[in-house]
């Protein structure tokens, strides 16, 4: 019963991301699909992704998206879309039908007992090369910070 | 009638691809793109931890997951901040404003 209210949240909440006209009140939206989905993840046996989700999904990328609105303006959509609605939504359709068709009948199992959690071993030994990327995307992502923000301060002292 | 959990996890994993494939087709706001991208690895998300799920394999499944989740972050941040530069240098939000070489 939870599960079934959780995934109406988590879906009621990307549509309205979507749909909202104002961006900050997207973001907010944005924020409570990701706090739903953390919830989701723990339900199903990752607490510790559904930490991580929680605090970079719902707290850090907001904050940036608020961020970045600020600094850009909360500029109400343009009202033409690129492709035209009907045509969007077929192309969803017939997506979502062969994905369905592929993962539905493979889900429909008993679902194992949780093991024991394993990740510290798996992520630092295993997967060290993983931790070395997500090193690397860290640092490129405080770079794009950076040029952001400096961006910012050459404009102020021209002006 | 009950539905089973990964049923329901297989219906939120389609649901937010599907919501966010039709935001990366019909809309046109550069940050409305980037909350779609967002949508859209939340759905990837939930697959990875159901697939680690249904295989017994959490480990594997939360790591490739923390990679995604640090990945999907930086793809925002790079993204909001070209969009920021984007508005500077043409007044707009819009995609269709990136179309320059056209004139």
């Amino acid at each position: 019963m939870w599960h079934i209210l959780i995934m109406a949240g988590i879906l009621l909440c990307a549509i309205m991301a979507i749909r909202t006209k104002r961006l900050l009140v997207s973001a907010i939206w944005l924020a409570g699909c990701s706090a739903l989905v953390a919830l989701f993840l723990y339900l199903l046996g990752a607490p510790e992704i559904a930490v991580v989700e929680l605090s970079v999904g719902a707290g850090l990328v907001t904050v940036l998206f608020v961020f970045a609105i600020n600094i850009a303006g909360d500029e109400v959509n343009p009202s033409h879309p690129v492709i035209s609605k009907p045509l969007a939504w077929a192309v969803i359709a017939v997506a979502a039908l062969l994905v369905g068709w592929l993962l539905l009948p493979g889900v429909n199992v008993a679902v194992p007992g949780l093991p024991e959690s394993q990740l510290g071993n798996t992520l630092w030994q295993a997967r060290s090369l993983d931790m070395f990327l997500i090193g690397v995307l860290i640092f490129a992502g405080a770079l794009a910070m950076l040029g952001l923000l400096a961006e910012g301060k050459k404009e102020a002292v021209e002006s | 009638m009950s539905i089973s959990i990964p049923v329901v996890a297989g219906l939120v994993i389609l649901g937010l691809l599907g919501i966010g494939l039709y935001a990366l087709l019909a809309v046109r706001n550069l940050i409305k793109v980037i909350i779609a991208l967002q949508i859209m690895v939340k759905g990837v998300l939930v697959a990875f931890i159901l697939a680690g799920r249904l295989q017994g394999d959490m480990a594997t499944a939360q790591s490739m997951a923390l990679v995604v989740i640090v990945a999907d972050t930086i793809v925002a941040v790079v993204g909001l901040a070209l969009a920021v530069q984007i508005r500077r240098h043409t007044g707009k939000l819009d995609t269709t404003a990136l179309t320059t070489l056209r004139r």
